[in-house]
């Protein structure tokens, strides 16, 4: 079987994931923040130091800023719905995803007004387009850090120095590149991040966050959930501590020894020469599919401007077919359709078909993409 | 002997005063929340009260927020 749908869930993860997470239930059993004893100081412990690394992986200093979700779209749903007010300016893109898209649109009900900055078909952003748009009444600018269905990288750095200079704040959707890409919020302007767990920074599914810079002001922040944290009980009220406020009820603690695990087999195995490997395998899959006459790519087909996403379709071949018979004859698995970007797919002319996507992930080999390309190549032309 | 209480408003805040801590050599331990305080998160952390400077500078450099520093003795 080759996987190729790390774009979706990263899979294998690393065994120290799942000790990690084992051991969590055994030996790290109790509540978290909920009493005093050696087992929910232990789980404490987990949650903090996870927190710890997260924090320094994302360049900002307070750990506590570091907020547990369940997921990426949890952590985006909390920054919007916290963060926007009726009559609120919000700039996007065309390439965002539904996790960004759908509460949008919710929030349009409610009397936000959003702006869409067209992406070009090869899923790239330019930001002079994008200064057109974010002015002064613009609250929030949000973009996804790389594109889910084509991979393309979009330049976060330049449009955080457009949104601060209108007085905007920049949201980014780090989904597909944490784990990938080096991302320093301190360095790049990012006010807010959210990011999954389960992707490239190897966890399980089920845990996520939202990342708030250090200079964020909190108390633009409203919560989504309210109720027990473990602290101040006696109050009626939710509390204003962080990351208490944002953190009710008890939280995924497997998930986050997961989590940390992860993460620090990503460290150790170096983000730059994982960035390094996924531009040597990307480049090669993009290049081998690319003499297949009947396939035509998506994206930029630069691995240097996109992560380890390509999407692909056949002149004539409906794509959950392609998909079918990868998996049936040959056990490479795919994913096709609209990836949840019915956006993004129009931008890139692939709307309503979709596309076939293959996302490779730190434990493809380069015998696997060659494997898949031959596979692929059959499929199309017989 | 006289030992102190620090008081933190969340668990997490007691995990990112007892790692700073342990860092710089002051030795310390969690303690459920003495009965006298209405705190509740449940932990707090104990140290040697002669150390009770280097504690309460430590922490503020930090930005670790506090509820409170309390001296007390055995019973």
């Amino acid at each position: 079987m080759i996987y190729l749908d790390n774009a979706a869930t990263s899979w294998p993860k690393p065994p120290v994931v799942l000790k990690a997470m084992a051991d969590a239930m055994e030996q790290a059993g109790g509540n978290p923040g909920r009493s005093g004893h050696r087992l929910s100081i232990a789980a404490a412990r987990i949650m903090f130091d996870t927190r710890d690394e997260l924090a320094g992986f994302f360049g900002i200093h307070d750990p506590l800023r570091v907020i547990f979700t369940a997921n990426a779209t949890y952590a985006l749903n909390l920054a919007l719905n916290g963060l926007l007010k009726p009559g609120d300016k919000v700039v996007t893109t065309s390439i965002d995803h539904n996790a960004v898209r759908r509460p949008l649109r919710h929030l349009e009900k409610h009397g936000i007004h959003l702006d869409i900055v067209s992406c070009a078909a090869d899923g790239s952003l330019d930001v002079s387009a994008m200064t057109r748009h974010i002015d002064a009444a613009t609250r929030l600018v949000i973009i996804t850090h790389a594109s889910n269905v084509v991979g393309t990288i979009l330049p976060v750095s330049a449009v955080a120095e457009i949104a601060h200079h209108a007085g905007a704040l920049l949201l980014v959707d780090a989904a597909q590149t944490a784990g990938v890409l080096p991302i320093n919020m301190t360095e790049m302007g990012i006010d807010l991040l959210a990011f999954t767990g389960h992707k490239e920074l190897l966890g399980p599914p089920g845990i996520g966050g939202l990342v708030m810079a250090d200079t964020f002001e909190v108390s633009r922040l409203e919560t989504m959930v309210r109720g027990g944290t473990g602290s101040l009980s006696e109050l009626e009220e939710q509390p204003d501590d962080l990351p208490d406020k944002f953190e009710s009820g008890t939280a995924n603690l497997v998930g986050i020894a997961g989590l940390g695990a992860g993460l620090r087999y990503v460290k150790e195995r170096n983000l730059e020469q994982i960035g390094e490997y996924f531009k040597k395998i990307t480049r090669i899959l993009i290049q081998d599919l690319s003499v297949i006459p009947e396939i035509r790519l998506y994206g930029t087909l630069d691995a240097e401007q996109a992560v380890s996403v390509v999407s692909f379709t056949a002149a004539g071949r409906r794509v959950s077919e392609i998909g079918m018979r990868l998996d049936d004859e040959f056990g490479i698995l795919s994913r096709v359709g609209l990836h949840c970007a019915p956006a993004a797919h129009r931008t890139i002319g692939s709307f309503p078909e979709g596309t076939v996507r293959l996302s490779p992930g730190s434990f493809t080999t380069i015998d696997d993409i060659k494997k898949a390309v031959q596979a692929i190549s059959e499929v199309v032309k017989t | 002997m006289q030992y102190g209480v620090v008081l933190f408003h969340t668990t997490s805040a007691v995990m990112k005063a007892e790692k700073l801590l342990l860092k710089k050599g002051v030795s310390i331990k969690l303690i459920p929340v003495p009965r006298e305080f209405s705190s509740d998160c449940g932990l707090s952390l104990r140290f040697d009260w002669d150390r009770r400077d280097s504690v309460a500078s430590e922490l503020n450099a930090a930005g670790v927020e506090m509820m409170g520093i309390h001296q007390m003795s055995l019973k």
